[in-house]
C-alpha cells in the first residue's frame, strides 16, 4: 500500500496539470452514448488550444467540455442539440466544421467552384483547340504545287 | 568573437548578394560575358559566407556561449551534444539562418552544376535567386539577428523546449526547408524565362531535376514531421490539419502538380504558361508557409498586430515576390508561344486532369487554412476550420485523382486510347475487385468505405506495375528479353511506377488505421491487465530513472500475444527541471507494419494509472509509402537524361525518332 501511495505521489509530482485527453473516469457506461460523445468531441474545438479538438486536448477546459457533452447526452439531447447548446454558449468558434452560412460561403464554395470552373475551362479549351486544328489554314496554291512536286517529282509540270 | 564573425559573414553575404542581384542582369542585357560569369563566383562565395555564419552559430551552441541571446534562450549546458546542435534551428532566428543557408546552397549548386545552361538564362536565374536571398538576409539582420549579445552573460541557458528535444526534430526542419527552398530554383527559372521572354522544352528539362529534388525532400520531410507528431504528441494521430502542417502540404501539392506539368512541357512543348504559373505558385506557397509559421499570425491575428516587426517584414517579402512574380507573369506570359496540340484523350490530358485535382486540393487547403484568419481580420468573426472540414473537402478530390493515375502512364502522347488502357488495366481492376470482396468477407463491417479504399490502393499499386510489365513485355516474351528490356527501361519510368506505388502504400495505411484502429482508455493498478486486438498488456509497476537533463517516470508493461510474452513497453513522463515542464513519451511496439501505442496519463487517488492504448493496424505504411515515393523520385532523378541535361538541337530530331 505504501508503494502505491509513493507511486501516486511521484506521478502527481511529475505531471502538473498535463493529463492526456479523455480520462477513464469521464467515460460513460453506455457504450453507444460514449461513442456518440467521442464523435461529437472530435467536432468541437478546445478554445484555449491551438487547433485541437476537445477529444485530443489535455487542457482543463477541454475536460469540462467533454463532461458537459456527456452530461447533455445522458439527459437525452440529440447530437444536434448538444452542438447548438455549445454554440449558443461559446459561439461558432467552438465548431471545427463551420456551418454553411453567408460568412462561410466562400470557404465552402470556393473549392467546388474552382473544380467546376477548371473543368469547364478545360472543356472549352479542348473544343477551341480542336476547331483550331480543324481550321488550320488550307495550303496556298504555291504550297500545293510544291507539295505535288515533292510527292510526285514527275508531276504535271514536267 | 565568434558570434561577431558569424554576424559579419552574413553582412558580407548580403553585400555579395546585392552585387549578384544587379550585375548579371546588366551583363545579360549587354551580352557582357564577364558580368554574367560574375554571378557564379558570387553565388559560390555567398554560400561560403552563409555556411561560415551558420558554423559560427553552431559553435556558439556547442560551446554553450550564453552571452548570445538565442543560445541563452534555447540551450542548456547539460543537454546532449546532438540537441545542442539541433536547437540551432529549433527557434525562430536559427531556423531563418538555416533557411538562407539552404537558399544559398541551391544558388551555389546552380552555379556549380549549371554548366550546360545558356549563359543569359543562368545569369538571370542566379540574379533572381539572389533577390530572394537578399530579402531574407535583410530580414535576419534587421529583425531576427541570431548573434545578438546579452549585456551580461547568464550562467545557464533556459533549455530547448523539451518537446523539441527529439531526433525527429533534428532531421525534420532541414528536410522541409530543403523542399521549401528548393522550389525557389523553379521560381527563379520561371522569372528568368519571363524576363527573357523565351521558354521551350529545354527549359522544362533544366527545371525538372531541381523541382524533383525539392519535391523528394519535401515528401520525406512532411512524412518525418507526421511521424514525429505521431509519437511525440501522445495521442497517436498522424495528420492534424494543423495550419503549420498545411503550410508544408500546400507547396507539396503545387510542387507535385508542377512535376507533372513540366513533363508535358518537356515532352510535348505544351502547357508552357501553366507550368510557369505553377513554378511561381509552388514557391509562393513556400513563402506563405514561412510567413504563417514565422510571423505568429497563426496564434492569433492579435499577437501578430502586437509585435508586427517580423510579420510585416515577411509580409512585405511575400507581397513583393508573389505580387511581382504574378504581375510579371500576367504581363509577359501572353507573349509566349503556346505549342503542342493534344486530343482530350491522351497522356497530356491525363496529366492536365492530375493538375486540375491537385491544384483544387491545394486551393482547398489554402482556403481552409487562411479563411479563419481573413474572416477575423475583416469582420472580427471567429470561426474554426478543423479536421472535419478538410476530411470532407480534401479526401473527395484525391479519389478521382487516384482513379485516373494508373491510366496516365498507359496512354500515348497526343492521342491516347482509353479503352486500350482500360483493357490493359483489366488485371488491376480484377485484383482490386477481389480485394474489395475479400475485405468485405474477412474484415469486420464497421466501415463500409474501408474495403473500397483498400481496393483503390490495390488498383493504383497494380496499375503502376502494369505499366512496367507492359513495357518490358512480362509474360509475353522470353525472360532473357524481359531482363534486357528492364535494364534498358529509363530510370524515370521505374521512378514513376515506384512513386505511384508509394501513394498507394500510404493510402493503404491511412485507410486501415482510420477504419480499424482500436483504442482502450483505462485506469490500471499494478498487476492488472488490459487487452486489445489479441494482445494482452499487464502493468508491472513504475520505475524512476534520470536522463542527461530530465527525470523520468516510466510504467512497465509486459505484452503478451496469445499468452506468449512478446516484449515490454515502457511509456513514460519526463520532467525537465530547467523549464519545469513535462513531456509524455509514448511507448511503441512494432509488429510487422502495425503498432501498439501506449501513452501514460494521470494517477488517480486509488493508486491506479490512466493509460491510453491503441492498436494501429498497418500504420507504418503511411510513412513507408512516403519513403517509397521519395525513392521513386530519387530513381527518376538519377535518370541519365536529367543528368546529361537537354540535348542539343541537332541531336533532338534523332532522339525523337528513337522514341
Amino acid at each position: 500500500m505504501r508503494r502505491v501511495a509513493l507511486i501516486g505521489l511521484l506521478l502527481s509530482l511529475a505531471t502538473p496539470g498535463a493529463a492526456p485527453a479523455v480520462q477513464p473516469d469521464e467515460m460513460l457506461k453506455d457504450s453507444a452514448l460514449e461513442s456518440r460523445a467521442r464523435d461529437l468531441s472530435r467536432e468541437l474545438r478546445c478554445m484555449v488550444c491551438q487547433n485541437q479538438s476537445i477529444d485530443d486536448s489535455e487542457a482543463p477546459l477541454a475536460r469540462d467540455l467533454r463532461l458537459l457533452v456527456r452530461e447533455r447526452l445522458t439527459k437525452g439531447d440529440s447530437d444536434q442539440q448538444v452542438l447548438s447548446f455549445l454554440v449558443s454558449r461559446y459561439g461558432e468558434f467552438v465548431l471545427l466544421r463551420p456551418p454553411l452560412e453567408w460568412h462561410t460561403l466562400l470557404l465552402w464554395g470556393l473549392p467546388p467552384a474552382a473544380l467546376a470552373a477548371g473543368t469547364i475551362g478545360l472543356f472549352i479549351m479542348s473544343r477551341r483547340r480542336r476547331s483550331m486544328a480543324a481550321e488550320a489554314d488550307p495550303l496556298s496554291r504555291d504550297e500545293e504545287q510544291r507539295l505535288s512536286t515533292l510527292v510526285d517529282p514527275a508531276g504535271p509540270e514536267h | 568573437m565568434i558570434p561577431e564573425l558569424g554576424h559579419y559573414a552574413l553582412v558580407l553575404a548580403l553585400a555579395l548578394g546585392l552585387i549578384q542581384s544587379v550585375a548579371p542582369v546588366i551583363g545579360a542585357r549587354r551580352y557582357d560575358a564577364v558580368l554574367m560569369r560574375l554571378a557564379s563566383s558570387t553565388a559560390l562565395m555567398q554560400f561560403a559566407f552563409v555556411a561560415f555564419s551558420f558554423l559560427a552559430l553552431i559553435i556558439c551552441y556547442v560551446t554553450s556561449d550564453f552571452s548570445v541571446a538565442t543560445v541563452y534562450e534555447n540551450s542548456h549546458s547539460m543537454m546532449p551534444l546532438v540537441y545542442r546542435i539541433t536547437s540551432v534551428w529549433g527557434n525562430h532566428e536559427g531556423s531563418m539562418l538555416l533557411w538562407v543557408l539552404i537558399l544559398s546552397l541551391f544558388g551555389a549548386l546552380v552555379a556549380g552544376f549549371g554548366g550546360n545552361l545558356p549563359t543569359t538564362l543562368k545569369a538571370y536565374v542566379l540574379s533572381v535567386q539572389s533577390w530572394i536571398a537578399c530579402a531574407f538576409y535583410l530580414f535576419i539582420l534587421i529583425t531576427s539577428n541570431p548573434f545578438l549579445r546579452l549585456p551580461q552573460a547568464p550562467f545557464e541557458g533556459r533549455d530547448l523546449n523539451p518537446i523539441l528535444q527529439d531526433i525527429g526534430l533534428a532531421i525534420h526542419p532541414p528536410l522541409l526547408y530543403l523542399g521549401y527552398v528548393g522550389f525557389s530554383i523553379a521560381f527563379s527559372f520561371a522569372i528568368a524565362a519571363l524576363i527573357e521572354g523565351r521558354i521551350d522544352a529545354a527549359w522544362a528539362r533544366w527545371v525538372r531535376p531541381w523541382t524533383l529534388a525539392a519535391w523528394i525532400f519535401l515528401t520525406v520531410g512532411i512524412a518525418m514531421g507526421s511521424y514525429w507528431a505521431y509519437y511525440e504528441l501522445g495521442w497517436g494521430g498522424f495528420w492534424f490539419w494543423d495550419p503549420v502542417e498545411n503550410a508544408s502540404l500546400m507547396p507539396w501539392l503545387a510542387g507535385t502538380a508542377l512535376l507533372h506539368s513540366a513533363v508535358v512541357m518537356e515532352k510535348r512543348n505544351a502547357l508552357k504558361i501553366w507550368t510557369l504559373l505553377l513554378a511561381i505558385l509552388a514557391f509562393s506557397l513556400s513563402l506563405i508557409g514561412t510567413f504563417l509559421v514565422r510571423s505568429g499570425v497563426l496564434t492569433s491575428v492579435h499577437t501578430f498586430a502586437n509585435d508586427p516587426a517580423r510579420g510585416v517584414f515577411i509580409l512585405a517579402i511575400l507581397v513583393i515576390f508573389i505580387g511581382g512574380g504574378l504581375t510579371l507573369f500576367a504581363w509577359r506570359a501572353p507573349m509566349l508561344k503556346q505549342g503542342g496540340l493534344f486530343a482530350p484523350i491522351s497522356r497530356e490530358a491525363a496529366l492536365v486532369l492530375n493538375n486540375l485535382f491537385l491544384t483544387t486540393a491545394c486551393l482547398t487547403v489554402f482556403v481552409g487554412t487562411l479563411y479563419p484568419l481573413a474572416l477575423e481580420a475583416l469582420t472580427g468573426d471567429k470561426i474554426s476550420v478543423g479536421p472535419p472540414f478538410f476530411n470532407l473537402t480534401f479526401a473527395p478530390l484525391f479519389i478521382p485523382l487516384l482513379l485516373v493515375m494508373p491510366f496516365g502512364p498507359l496512354m500515348a502522347w497526343k492521342r491516347g486510347d482509353i479503352f486500350g488502357a482500360a483493357q490493359r488495366l483489366m488485371a488491376a481492376f480484377g485484383i482490386a475487385f477481389v480485394v474489395i470482396v475479400l475485405t468485405f468477407a474477412v474484415g469486420d463491417r464497421s466501415s463500409i468505405l474501408a474495403p473500397f479504399g483498400i481496393g483503390l490502393a490495390a488498383f493504383v499499386m497494380i496499375g503502376a506495375m502494369v505499366d512496367i510489365a507492359e513495357r518490358i513485355g512480362l509474360f509475353r516474351v522470353p525472360f532473357s528479353v524481359v531482363r534486357q528490356r528492364a535494364a534498358g527501361l529509363p530510370r524515370s519510368a521505374w521512378g514513376t511506377a515506384l512513386a505511384h506505388t508509394g501513394i498507394a502504400v500510404t493510402l493503404l495505411g491511412i485507410v486501415c488505421v482510420s477504419a480499424w484502429a482500436s483504442e482502450r482508455i483505462v485506469a490500471l493498478k499494478p498487476s492488472e491487465t488490459v487487452s486489445i486486438s489479441g494482445y494482452e498488456l499487464s502493468f508491472d509497476g513504475v520505475v524512476q530513472r534520470s536522463g542527461a537533463n530530465y527525470r523520468e517516470l516510466a510504467a512497465r508493461f509486459t505484452v503478451r500475444e496469445g499468452g506468449v510474452p512478446v516484449g515490454v513497453m515502457e511509456p513514460s513522463k519526463r520532467s525537465f527541471a530547467s523549464r519545469s515542464t513535462t513531456t509524455t513519451e509514448a511507448a511503441l511496439m512494432t509488429r510487422g507494419v502495425s503498432q501498439l501505442y501506449l501513452s501514460l496519463g494521470d494517477t488517480n487517488s486509488d493508486g491506479s494509472v490512466s493509460v491510453r492504448l491503441y492498436h494501429k493496424p498497418m500504420v507504418l505504411l503511411i510513412w513507408l509509402g512516403a519513403v517509397v515515393m521519395g525513392l521513386g523520385g530519387t530513381l527518376s532523378l538519377s535518370d541519365r537524361r536529367l543528368r546529361v541535361g537537354a540535348p542539343k538541337p541537332a541531336a533532338k530530331s534523332a532522339m525523337q525518332a528513337a522514341e
